[in-house]
């Protein structure tokens, strides 16, 4: 600018002249910002995309190989590979094609390389059938027959008949399945409540007493009374399943065998070779429907998740209904009533430090305290006569009341730091205000303090259930199975069962997807719960965020 | 009520000519020095009949003593200011009259305060009761994160008052009374924080007023408005006067002069000179005073 000034002076060395610009540390936060974002949209579209089409009807292609074998399935996955033939190493392709058929070709996968392929083809007749065992079945229909009489003949007849004809069967099928599980569920409940009764006039007044001895007989009676009515349900399902009985559809698997899959084995079928776009989308979201809504079949390998999405649920709320008002007054004593002193620094520090312990450590002590020792005790005054009679503990075993508890206990550093914060961050000038019109320290505190701190202390609970919803480690020691159908609310009394197991679906993760005989075939289905789970903490999180917003608006106002 | 001259042992002397000749910073050098000097009381102060009255007060910060032997009745339905430079010990003198200073840690005072005779640092003294019976504003608008009808009536609230036919008169005269009523009346259910930072600090001496205490504390309560609202507060003040009793802490020497009946400068935490403001501000006994008051020293 002034061309007078001496030259001799510099004022900054290049070097000086760009950190003090900044545009280096533009770079380097705006960076490393990029590079988080990128991984974490990286990581949620791929299980977006991988999770979202694993129920989409994929074509089934036929496929020759160069030896003979033809193979009907879905292709899954195309890749290239460096092969050493002869000639050299030479990049060729192959894909993976989902062939399933398991009972008859031991696998539900198979790799073709592209080059042993003599031709392919789309037969329109195929299709895909899921079964209630055995897993799914790709094969072209034939015939339908009921007993040994040929309903229909070849294979788009054959179709049309099985389409009328099946959506009874599986309404049937469901009937029947509701009996076994709710009404014969409650014989057996009334049953055990007897024999219950009966162990508990015994403990009571002694093996001998009249009260044992009526509670036996009464037991008696109604034993003879169940039999009767699970004689009278036998009935009923038989009728049920008469009509469903004989119906079979005959068809032709790729390798020329004929295989009879019988109706009211069958879940659900569907030629996507065939299927207009709008008839996929049918497909799909029956698939999803069932998904959701169901109960899992075949170990978990097909079927609904409807119970771990309940127990995944209820956990994480009631996680969130336990840690968040121990850890806000927790939070509340060390910040406003404690002194400041060494005690004071020392729990903190020791509260922060809780936060790295690794959560199986509180799985074990969950299990140690709350089922042996509380639930234990529970067991010892509230439920001998089941103890007895059934040898099997009640509360003193993982449930979800304990898992719930471990996992407040696991997220309860969060929010008593996250809670101190928000304290903190409430200027004094308010307290002081509060102070100086004569209210007491609670009045303070519970008009001033709490609601100016709200939607900190909220933060601090949004991450503790998000951190809960996907803890496994520790669930496995205090209650999380692998098949639990009996939710922890159901209809019969006192219809809350705190004590019972339950599913949950980070565990389902890792249960189908390292647990399961066959992990690729099962890799789709872990992409869609994972999906599932991400979708439900993303849920409630936004519920929480919702309520944060709302609060932050009346309460937290710029000032100035 | 008891007289000043019978309840309130009066250490300050009153001034002999000859001290006046004295050069300014004599006395300020000697509290710079630490050793204490008398105070010097107007006898018109003393002639009041005082509503509050201070007793030879000290207190202590850890092992830092903030106030010497504060001495000094408060008169009843006038307005009080408090001058003297920064660290002082005027804000820490007002927050002890309504035992604010208890919030805070390794806080030691000996020597008493009397509210129309009342010891208010008796260990039997029910504080909560005593503040109810007084009023505060602080430097900074500290409206409470709750709508304006509860900010002004939050005071009674906490009292247990739930009539809502008596809070919305005490929210109406309150108001009124800080001259706020006008511009909220059509909100009053709104978030305070929303309102500029005249109209807050006002809000906060309706809060103040609500209660009608009998002492009402202000500290720097225009130090964070512009001029406009600083205007408003002061008018505020002048009407206040009269109805009750009213300590101000101030900066601003003008503000003190045009808004108080008496006027008392302080330094180092000894109280120097109490008396009229007119006298304190035209013919005060010390060169001192003078010196501040016209904006020579300090």
């Amino acid at each position: 600018m002034s061309s007078d000034a001496p030259r001799t002076r510099r004022l900054r060395s290049p070097y000086a002249a760009l950190t003090a610009q900044g545009e280096p540390w533009l770079w380097l936060t705006g960076g490393a910002l990029g590079w988080a974002v990128a991984m974490i949209t990286g990581l949620l579209g791929l299980i977006v995309f991988q999770g979202a089409r694993t129920f989409w009807p994929v074509p089934l292609d036929e496929i020759r190989l160069d030896d003979g074998t033809v193979l009907l399935g879905e292709v899954s996955a195309r890749e290239r590979v460096v092969t050493d033939a002869d000639g050299g190493p030479r990049p060729t392709s192959r894909r993976l094609l989902r062939t399933e058929n398991f009972e008859i070709t031991g696998s539900h996968y198979r790799w073709c390389d592209d080059s042993a392929i003599s031709a392919e083809s789309r037969p329109l007749h195929a299709a895909a059938v899921e079964r209630l065992e055995g897993g799914r079945f790709h094969g072209v229909p034939l015939r339908l027959r009921h007993g040994d009489e040929v309903v229909a003949e070849g294979a788009a007849a054959a179709w049309e008949r099985f389409r009328a004809e099946h959506p009874a069967i599986v309404g049937r099928g469901a009937e029947i399945r509701r009996i076994d599980r709710v009404e014969r569920g409650r014989l057996q409940r009334q049953l055990r409540s007897a024999r219950l009764a009966t162990t508990r006039a015994r403990l009571a007044a002694g093996a001998d007493s009249p009260a044992a001895v009526a509670a036996a007989a009464a037991e008696q009676d109604l034993a003879a009374r169940v039999a009767v009515a699970e004689r009278e349900l036998d009935r009923r399902t038989d009728d049920l399943r008469r009509p469903s009985a004989g119906w079979v559809l005959d068809c032709s698997t790729s390798d020329g065998r004929e295989v009879a899959l019988p109706l009211d084995r069958i879940v659900r079928a569907w030629q996507p070779n065939r299927l207009s776009w709008w008839g996929k989308l049918g497909v799909y979201a029956g698939r999803w429907g069932e998904f959701l809504g169901e109960e899992p079949r075949e170990a978990n390998s097909a079927g609904g998740v409807f119970p771990a999405i309940w127990g995944t649920v209820a956990l994480t709320l009631i996680m969130a209904l336990v840690v968040a008002p121990l850890g806000v007054l927790a939070a509340l004593y060390l910040r406003e009533y404690a002194d400041r002193g060494p005690l004071t620094a020392a729990v903190r520090i020791a509260i922060n430090n809780l936060a790295g312990v690794p959560s199986i450590v509180y799985g074990a002590f969950g299990l140690g305290f709350f089922c042996y020792v509380l639930g234990g005790s529970i067991d010892e005054v509230l439920f001998q006569p089941a103890l007895v009679a059934d040898g099997q503990p009640t509360f003193g075993t993982g449930g979800l009341l304990w898992a719930s508890l471990t996992l407040a206990l696991l997220t309860l550093p969060v929010v008593i730091v996250a809670t101190e914060e928000a304290l903190a961050a409430v200027p004094n000038s308010m307290r002081e205000g509060s102070y100086a019109c004569g209210a007491g320290k609670w009045q303070t505190i519970r008009r001033i303090v709490l609601p100016r701190a709200l939607p900190g202390i909220l933060t601090g609970l949004i991450l503790a259930m998000a951190r809960g919803a996907g803890e496994v480690a520790p669930l496995i020691l205090v209650g999380v199975k692998k098949v639990a159908l009996d939710l922890p609310i159901d209809g019969t009394f006192p219809f809350v069962h705190p004590e019972r197991e339950f599913m949950h679906l980070a565990y389902l993760i890792y249960d189908v997807g390292f647990q399961s005989p066959n992990a690729q075939a099962a890799r789709p289905l872990v992409f869609t719960i994972t999906l599932l789970l991400v979708a439900i903490i993303a849920a409630l999180n936004l519920t929480a965020i919702w309520l944060r917003s709302r609060l932050k608006r009346r309460y937290v106002a710029q000032q100035f | 009520m008891p007289t000043p001259s019978d309840s309130l042992p009066v250490a300050a002397s009153l001034a002999p000519p000859a001290l006046a000749a004295r050069p300014a910073d004599d006395r300020l050098a000697a509290v710079a020095a630490g050793r204490d000097v008398p105070s010097e009381v107007h006898r018109q102060v003393l002639d009041q009949a005082p509503v509050l009255e201070i007793d030879r007060f000290n207190l202590w910060y850890g092992a830092k003593q903030a106030l010497h032997a504060i001495t000094m009745p408060i008169p009843h339905a006038r307005v009080t200011a408090l001058v003297g430079p920064s660290g002082c010990g005027k804000s820490t003198l007002l927050r002890s009259v309504n035992r604010l200073n208890d919030l805070v840690q390794n806080v030691r005072t000996t020597g008493d305060m009397r509210l129309r005779g009342e010891s208010i640092y008796d260990p039997r003294m029910d504080v909560i009761e005593l503040r109810k019976r007084m009023g505060m504003v602080f430097q900074k608008p500290n409206p409470f994160p709750m709508s304006i009808y509860e900010n002004v009536v939050y005071a009674l609230r906490i009292d247990g008052e739930n009539r809502r036919s008596v809070l919305d008169e005490v929210c109406e005269t309150s108001l009124r009374g800080a001259a706020l009523w006008d511009e909220v009346k059509d909100r009053l259910g709104e978030s305070a924080l929303g309102l500029s930072g005249g109209q807050q600090q006002r809000l906060c001496i309706a809060r103040a007023i609500a209660a009608e205490p009998e002492v009402l504390l202000l500290d720097e309560p225009c130090s964070a408005l512009d001029p406009i609202a600083t205007g408003k507060v002061e008018d505020l003040i002048q009407e206040l006067r009269g109805t009750y009793s009213v300590l101000i802490v101030t900066h601003n020497m003008q503000q003190a002069s045009r808004t108080s009946d008496y006027t008392a400068f302080m330094y180092l935490g000894r109280l120097i000179e109490y008396g009229p403001t007119t006298d304190i501000f035209t013919k005060p006994i010390l060169r001192e005073t003078e010196a501040y008051v016209t904006g020579r020293f300090g």
